[in-house]
């Protein structure tokens, strides 16, 4: 009696059976009703029973503590294999085999119902819960267990006290069920039931740790010998399924009585969801059972199990209806709200596994997944294009992986065949794969959708819609500026093609080419980020008109401007001298004095206005003006401030114009926001002086020349008055002979270098009135695209 | 974000982070009466999808408050701080897109009750991830 030393498997074997007995979860005690049910199912004559009772020293206990019933266990062992019951037996005989219990079925099933009756009165439950089985079982033991589901199911369905199907039936009537099944596959395939508990078993330990996995090894390594066969099988496997039943009887919740079938395909499930490793997969006799029930709601294999028929029938397993619902999502794969065969399976088996005390998992398991066939490629194909892109756009499994496994919902006929598992647990290994390419799907979906509104953003060129796209998959808050910072500089160079003549042609109008625009060229790209940013914030409102495009670097000035500043810059200096030369020569005019008074102002100012304007290198324009306007006497002066104001109005006029065209053609391109600028206060002289359309003002140089202009009307009409004495002086020339002689060749040397001004500002004017044209047909393009894509902002 | 029937009670109500739950949710049911609003002005065009609303934006709250209508009256109101500036209209639109299919995906199983709380643990993971990728 002591020192009983027990084998691993033993070990295990007699924990598992210790747990079964103990039905009131004591770990110490097992209850003597179970206990004496057990030794019944061994077999054992009672006196023989009673004898093992008295040497494990459970009738001096009165209990059955562990290792009483280890003992007991033992000695039924013992007695079983024929030898006598000797304290000494215990330790001395070796190898000896595990103790069998063959219980009746009736003692099974009613053990088992009682287990798992709410009522858990056991005894009295037996009778109104042992289903009919019992006698059916006696049929079944030659028939094929699959006509045995089928008479089972039958059968149940005629007397079944709760709805059928559903596999509320927890194991309790595992046992005979197991039996059929054993039976079924017959010879070889007893190992595979036999491997099926102890694998099933092993998730199941969940509820028992260690004791179900225990008693795996114990009952593959009980293989009944062969004579025995299903019997022996049968014998070996009740108890398991008894012990199992324990198991999650103690964890699970009580629920109602259920129907043998129902039961009997649990037990199927748990005993055959096989491997250790996936305790999901749906066994062949299982999956059979599923079909059947099936058919029992839709005949056709191929068709669909309207959501409230599956619902009602799922109902019937009194799963709560959370848990029903969740079911429903997992195994709802294209959601449709119908059941196919595949998802109809797949819901059953996880029916069946939460009765029996699995948690339901957060994801469809892989083997639970419809399957992917490929008995049907093309229609496999077909489906997944079909399944597939009806589901990208709309949407709707992007978040959801098992939406691609979907598409492989062509069932084929039932076919149990191992290679169907085995191609299907290949296949869900690619129906994973798809699910992933799916997820991959899914957030490009979204951003299939963002993309459209892209347009929308104005970028002129696919190349930044789809760099758009790929930023947006990466990251949304770089989005907005990716984009932009790609367009500023292709813009700019876009801008510096088209525009270089309009820019050469700002430099002639300014000729202060370099310094300014690059120093605005920076601002201005910032300014189009943003501008662009707001554009596509509020696309509808396009509020501010687009400041004009960029002028493109000055790297080359048209070479009339730099002629003009060569030659104005020539000059000035000459000018500049002469300036300095002449307002001494002014003074001996006797009459104009008076004037030339004024004139000397007006030299000197003008000189003032050319030291001023010299540091810009685009006065020069105006210079040659001011030089000229500095060199020439009054009447001198007066004709060429005539000139010059005909100039710079002809100018400004040609600036005028050139502003509103590239104000049209910036539509899109923001770059001369500095441009912008400068210009808005230079048109607020001119509007003011010359009552011009307010234009976007050239850069300051403009300005300056603008402002110069300003100075120069208040002097051109003095100018003008001047002009006036003088054609008075003139015209009293006669009276001044020696005067006039110079006075001829100064006016002469002087027209000729107002004609040489002539011919290039003429020159100047024609390359302007070209580059407006094209700054025209730049504006009528852009706005062309402009009013194409701007229908796409009101999307 | 929430979700409404036509009721206009709530049918889910889920926070991003900052759990301050009772301040959004008098937040969400005040927005609620200018989505019924903008629904009334509506009449004809009764197929909006997108509801774009950022009206609600309260200078001190500082958060944006959008809102979705579905077909069938259900509504969807999301509020997002303005610290999250990057988050544009379309990204909106693509989350109450999907907020939508989950939604019909829920509808679909026969053991959901039009009317009840949402208790999927799929849209709870949907929802989960969405907030995440916005956060």
């Amino acid at each position: 009696m002591e020192g009983l030393t027990l084998s691993e498997a033993e070990q295990r074997y007699y924990c598992d059976l210790f747990s079964y007995c103990d039905t009131e979860s004591t770990k110490k005690v097992a209850s003597n009703g179970r206990v004496l049910e057990l030794f019944r199912a061994a077999q054992l004559p009672n006196d023989v029973v009673m004898q093992i009772m008295e040497l494990c020293g459970a009738t001096r206990l009165g209990y059955f503590g562990r290792s009483q019933f280890y003992i007991a266990l033992k000695l039924v062992a013992v007695a079983q294999s024929g030898l006598p019951l000797r304290v000494e037996s215990l330790n001395t005989v070796k190898d000896l085999p595990l103790p069998r219990f063959v219980m009746s079925k009736n003692e099974q099933e009613s053990r088992h119902t009682a287990l798992y009756s709410s009522d858990a009165d056991n005894p009295a439950s037996y009778s109104g819960v042992i289903p009919p089985p019992p006698g059916r079982i006696q049929v079944k033991k030659g028939s094929v267990s699959h006509d045995a589901v089928q008479q089972r199911t039958s059968a149940d369905q005629q007397e079944s006290t709760s709805p059928v199907v559903s596999p509320q039936q927890s194991p309790p009537t595992s046992p005979h069920t197991w039996r059929k099944h054993n039976r079924h596959p017959s010879g070889g395939n007893n190992e595979r039931p036999l491997a099926g508990p102890g694998p099933f078993w092993a998730p199941f330990s969940e509820a028992q740790p260690g004791s179900s996995a225990s008693s795996d090894p114990i009952w593959s390594g009980h293989s009944p010998p062969p004579h025995q066969e299903n019997w022996v099988s049968f014998a070996d496997t009740p108890p398991t399924s008894a012990l199992l039943a324990m198991h999650p009887a103690s964890v699970q919740d009580q629920t109602t009585v259920r129907t043998v079938a129902s039961a009997a395909t649990t037990n199927e499930i748990r005993r055959q969801s096989s491997s250790y490793d996936d305790p999901w997969k749906i066994t062949d006799e299982q999956r059979q059972y599923y079909v059947n029930q099936f058919k029992t709601i839709q005949p056709d294999l191929n068709g669909f199990i309207p959501g409230s028929a599956a619902k009602e029938f799922f109902t019937k397993s009194k799963l709560p209806i959370l848990e029903l619902s969740h079911i429903w999502e997992l195994s709802d794969f294209d959601k449709d709200g119908a059941l196919t065969l595949d998802e109809f399976c797949a819901a059953f088996h996880l029916v069946v596994a939460r009765k029996n005390g699995y948690d339901l998992p957060e994801k469809l398991p892989e083997s639970l997944m419809p399957k992917l066939i490929d008995l049907e490629d093309s229609t496999v194909g077909e489906q997944t294009g079909e399944v597939g892109y009806s589901s990208s756009p709309a949407e709707a499994p992007p978040s959801k992986s098992p939406s691609m496994p979907s598409l492989n919902q062509t069932w084929p006929e039932l076919n149990q065949s191992s290679e169907q598992w085995e191609t299907f647990s290949e296949r869900s290994s690619s129906s994973q794969t798809l699910t992933q390419f799916d997820s991959n799907i899914a957030p490009a979906d979204p951003d299939t959708a963002i993309v459209h509104p892209v347009p929308i953003r104005m970028t002129p060129s696919k190349i930044h819609m789809q760099e758009m796209e790929l930023k947006r998959t990466g990251s949304d808050h770089a989005n907005p500026t990716s984009p932009l910072l790609v367009k500023p500089p292709d813009l700019p160079e876009e801008n510096k093609m088209s525009s270089s003549v309009k820019f050469t042609s700002g430099n002639t109008v300014n000729g202060y080419s370099s310094s300014d625009s690059y120093a605005s060229d920076p601002e201005q790209i910032g300014s189009t980020v943003t501008r662009q940013r707001s554009h596509s914030g509020t696309s509808p409102d396009n509020t501010a008109p687009p400041p004009p495009p960029p002028r493109p670097h000055p790297s080359h000035s048209r070479s009339s401007s730099l002629d003009m500043n060569r030659s104005f810059s020539v000059t000035p200096g000459q000018q500049q001298a002469g300036v300095v030369a002449y307002p001494p020569a002014v003074p001996p005019r006797p009459q104009p004095s008076q004037g030339a008074g004024p004139h000397v102002h007006r030299p000197v100012d003008a000189e003032g206005l050319i030291a001023h304007t010299s540091t810009s290198p685009q006065q020069i324009p105006e210079q040659p003006n001011f030089a000229d306007f500095s060199q020439f006497e009054a009447f001198a002066v007066s004709g060429v401030n005539k000139e010059e104001e005909d100039e710079i109005e002809t100018h400004s006029e040609v600036l005028q114009v050139e502003k509103p065209s590239d104000s049209a053609s910036s539509l899109r391109v923001a770059k001369a926001d500095g441009r912008v600028e400068d210009k808005a206060p230079a048109n607020v002289p001119t509007s003011a002086g010359k009552g011009t359309t307010p234009l976007a003002p050239p850069p300051k140089p403009i300005r300056r020349r603008l402002k110069s202009e300003d100075e120069l009307r208040p002097e051109a009409e003095e100018h003008t008055q001047k002009t006036g004495v003088i054609a008075a002086v003139l015209a009293s020339q006669p009276s001044i002979p020696r005067s006039v002689g110079k006075d001829k060749k100064a006016i002469q040397a002087s027209i000729r270098r107002n004609k040489e001004t002539n011919t290039v500002l003429a020159r100047l004017n024609s390359e302007l009135q070209q580059q407006l044209k094209d700054v025209l047909e730049e504006r009528i393009s852009l706005e062309v695209q402009l009013e194409q894509l701007r229908p796409f902002s009101h999307l | 974000m929430s979700k409404f029937p036509k009721m206009n009670y709530p049918l889910y109500i889920r926070s991003i982070p900052t759990e301050n739950e009772l301040k959004f949710h008098y937040t969400v049911h005040t927005s609620l009466d200018v989505v019924d609003e903008k629904i009334s002005a509506m009449g004809k065009a009764l197929v909006d999808q997108r509801e774009l609303y950022l009206g609600l934006l309260y200078p001190t709250e500082d958060y944006k408050v959008y809102g979705y209508v579905t077909n069938s009256k259900v509504k969807f109101v999301m509020v997002v701080d303005s610290s999250n500036t990057a988050l544009r209209d379309n990204e909106i639109r693509s989350m109450f897109r999907k907020l939508h299919n989950s939604y019909t995906d829920i509808m679909c199983n026969p053991f959901y009750n039009p009317g009840d709380r949402i208790n999927s643990r799929a849209f709870d993971n949907m929802v989960n991830s969405m907030m995440m990728q916005v956060c």
